[in-house]
């Protein structure tokens, strides 16, 4: 058996005419952070429920952990995680009764549940609240409790969907802090879906995006940055007045792949690697005296934006 | 769920038993009604309609404690005005708390939005709902059996007597039929709530089901009887064979099965649910009650039809729920 822990085949699910998922063909490796990404209705909630069995593709192949969730949803469960978007819990019952439901469910022995539970909570920081009845958590805690629900079943593989909509930037920080930390201490594959790009850029170690029921980009942010935008840095160097002689200087970086004027004295190099070090010593050797440096990572939304700008362009 | 035959690749069983977890469920479930405070009201309605009622017919018992063989029935069927008899509330709080342990079942776990996260854990949904519906059934049960013991207690203090075999045995058969009565009224209130994603829908849906056959279809099937089988010129075969339409008609409603069961076990006296011409009466003894297994064979097509109506509602709702799209 090789090292993949999700592979799908020309999966296609079908609702009546509408095609929510298009042939879709993605592979995640062991101990990756994966993400699935694109607007709304792209089909990603639809990916993750055939994956996990919870509804029946209607053509295609699924393979999870070796096994196909079609055929044995209970072998799939039991060892994926899976975290809905809004994850909800029953309000009247503690945080340690839900958990101890989800433990049950999963046949897990009374005293081994008892000790999971204990270390779990412990995990996502709830310990102290764990007689509390959830009606009374906010928003970022009950995103914690789905993490330790979700951890319960120690599982090999967590899957999540959306989960920092509705976070505060704080909240979402720390919450993809945690998911870092899953897959470092504990090996743990992740797969997350999410629509808001620059959150989960610096999360995930690959993304695919999704239009439209397929996926139509996959690789890691750099190299999506590389194909898409050609150069995966932007470094902007404002001076005090442009000359072509500063500009000469820039275009001759080994590395950079364009250089433009977007406002009066300021250049925008895209490079291919981090030349702030150069770019200013060569500005500064070409006379000219450096008012501001900055440099932007790629983001995916830019990424995004001119992706689907090529693609209407194409088609128009 | 709901793809064309032609579109599913090939037909392939699943591994696993569909019923992990079902326990699980029945404990969660059953805790969760017995300790919510809709039950508790129902609860406390109950016991104290059980001992209102039975307090009353006890008055009206004491005078008549040697002359009757079935006193502790009486308990059950005895009414004092103004107060109707205690059966007589049974006909409509039994489906009133069955509704109300019910109707957010199943849309109440999406609208709590936990439904997702329930069916990723390894259980099949057949768990969930077969679970669901046995945590209601268990908790009506419960209730029945426990005002059941309140009443012959009540009796045996109050009248000074125990109660013979056949009147255990014969209340006994009459809280099977109820916990099946109930059963109905269960599964119903859970296929509106598979049906419609408001909780408030659901209700009012079961309610409006529950109104109809209490008060309307009396009526229906009265007009219907009318209209299907007219008499035209007054024969007695006519007008005979009117109601007879009219009664099966009323049958369907099982607020009409359960109360023909419940006449039929109470009072041994009864020899006939339908209609009797004076030559079938000929050579029997008005009066004498009938043996249990004689009045058991009179109400067992009524006691067979609650429990067949409780199966296929429940299998319907089975149907429904196993079709639905999970993901909110």
């Amino acid at each position: 058996m090789n090292d993949l822990v999700i592979e799908t085949r020309d999966l296609t699910k079908k609702y009546g005419s509408f095609t929510a998922v298009d042939a879709l063909n993605l592979s995640i490796k062991q101990g990756e952070i994966f993400g699935l990404l694109g607007p709304n209705g792209a089909g990603k909630t639809t990916t993750i429920l055939m994956l996990l069995g919870l509804t029946e593709p209607t053509s295609g192949t699924v393979n999870v952990l070796g096994v196909d969730p079609s055929r044995d949803p209970l072998g799939v469960k039991a060892r994926v995680g899976y975290m809905p978007d809004q994850v909800g819990f029953y309000d009247e019952l503690t945080a340690w009764e839900n958990l101890m439901y989800i433990a049950k469910l999963n046949g897990i022995p009374r005293q081994e549940a008892y000790k999971r539970i204990d270390a779990v909570l412990q995990r996502v920081g709830l310990h102290k609240l764990s007689e509390k009845r959830v009606g009374t958590f906010s928003r970022g805690m009950r995103q914690r409790l789905g993490v330790a629900d979700v951890l319960i079943k120690q599982p090999k593989v967590i899957i999540m969907d959306e989960p920092t909509q509705g976070l505060d930037p704080e909240g979402a920080h720390e919450f993809l802090d945690m998911i870092r930390s899953l897959r470092k201490e504990e090996g743990i594959t992740l797969l997350l879906s999410s629509h808001l790009l620059h959150q989960v850029q610096e999360t995930c170690d690959r993304v695919g995006l999704f239009h439209r029921g397929k996926m139509v980009l996959e690789g890691s942010v750099d190299e999506l940055a590389r194909r898409i935008l050609g150069g995966a840095y932007r470094i902007q160097i404002e001076v005090d007045q442009s000359t072509p002689k500063i500009e000469a200087a820039l275009q001759s970086l080994p590395g950079a792949v364009k250089v433009s004027l977007p406002r009066a004295n300021v250049y925008e190099i895209e490079a291919q690697n981090d030349l702030r070090t150069e770019a200013l010593s060569a500005a500064i050797s070409a006379g000219g005296r450096i008012i501001r440096l900055s440099m932007e990572m790629q983001s995916l939304d830019a990424i995004y934006t001119q992706y689907f700008k090529e693609v209407e362009h194409v088609s128009a | 769920m709901s793809l064309p035959e032609s579109s599913i690749p090939k037909q392939r069983a699943r591994s696993g038993s569909p019923w992990t977890g079902l326990g699980a469920v029945i404990a969660k479930e059953m805790a969760d009604h017995l300790t919510s405070a809709r039950m508790r009201i129902l609860e406390i309605l109950i016991v104290l309609t059980a001992a209102g009622t039975v307090y009353a017919a006890m008055q009206n018992l004491r005078d008549s404690v040697s002359e009757d063989r079935f006193l502790f029935l009486k308990l059950f069927t005895a009414a004092r005005e103004p107060l109707p008899a205690f059966v007589g509330f049974l006909g409509f709080l039994v489906p009133l708390i069955a509704i109300a342990l019910a109707f957010d079942s199943i849309n109440g776990e999406f609208s709590r939005r936990t439904m997702s996260r329930i069916l990723a854990q390894p259980i099949y949904r057949d768990a969930l709902l077969l679970g669901k519906f046995l945590a209601g059934f268990f908790t009506q049960a419960l209730v029945y059996t426990a005002i059941w013991l309140l009443i012959i207690g009540l009796g045996i203090l109050g009248l000074g007597l125990p109660p013979s075999t056949e009147e255990v045995a014969r209340s006994l058969i009459f809280l099977i039929a109820t916990i099946f009565y109930g059963g109905i009224w269960l599964a119903l209130s859970m296929v509106f709530s598979t049906i419609f994603r408001q909780t408030a829908t659901a209700a009012l849906a079961s309610i409006a089901v529950w109104l109809f056959f209490m008060v309307f279809w009396e009526i229906i099937a009265g007009i219907l009887a009318q209209i299907l089988s007219p008499v035209y010129y007054g024969f007695q075969e006519e007008i005979l064979r009117q109601s007879i339409i009219g009664l099966t008609l009323s049958r369907f409603s099982p607020t009409t099965l359960y109360a023909e069961s419940m006449i039929a076990l109470l009072n041994p006296a009864v020899r006939s649910l339908g209609f009797v011409t004076p030559i079938q009466l000929q050579g029997a003894i008005l009066g004498t009650p009938l043996p249990l297994d004689q009045s058991l064979i009179l109400i067992w097509p009524q006691l067979t039809g609650l429990i067949a109506a409780t199966i296929l509602l429940f299998a319907l709702g089975y149907v429904l729920f196993q079709r639905q799209e999970i993901r909110a």
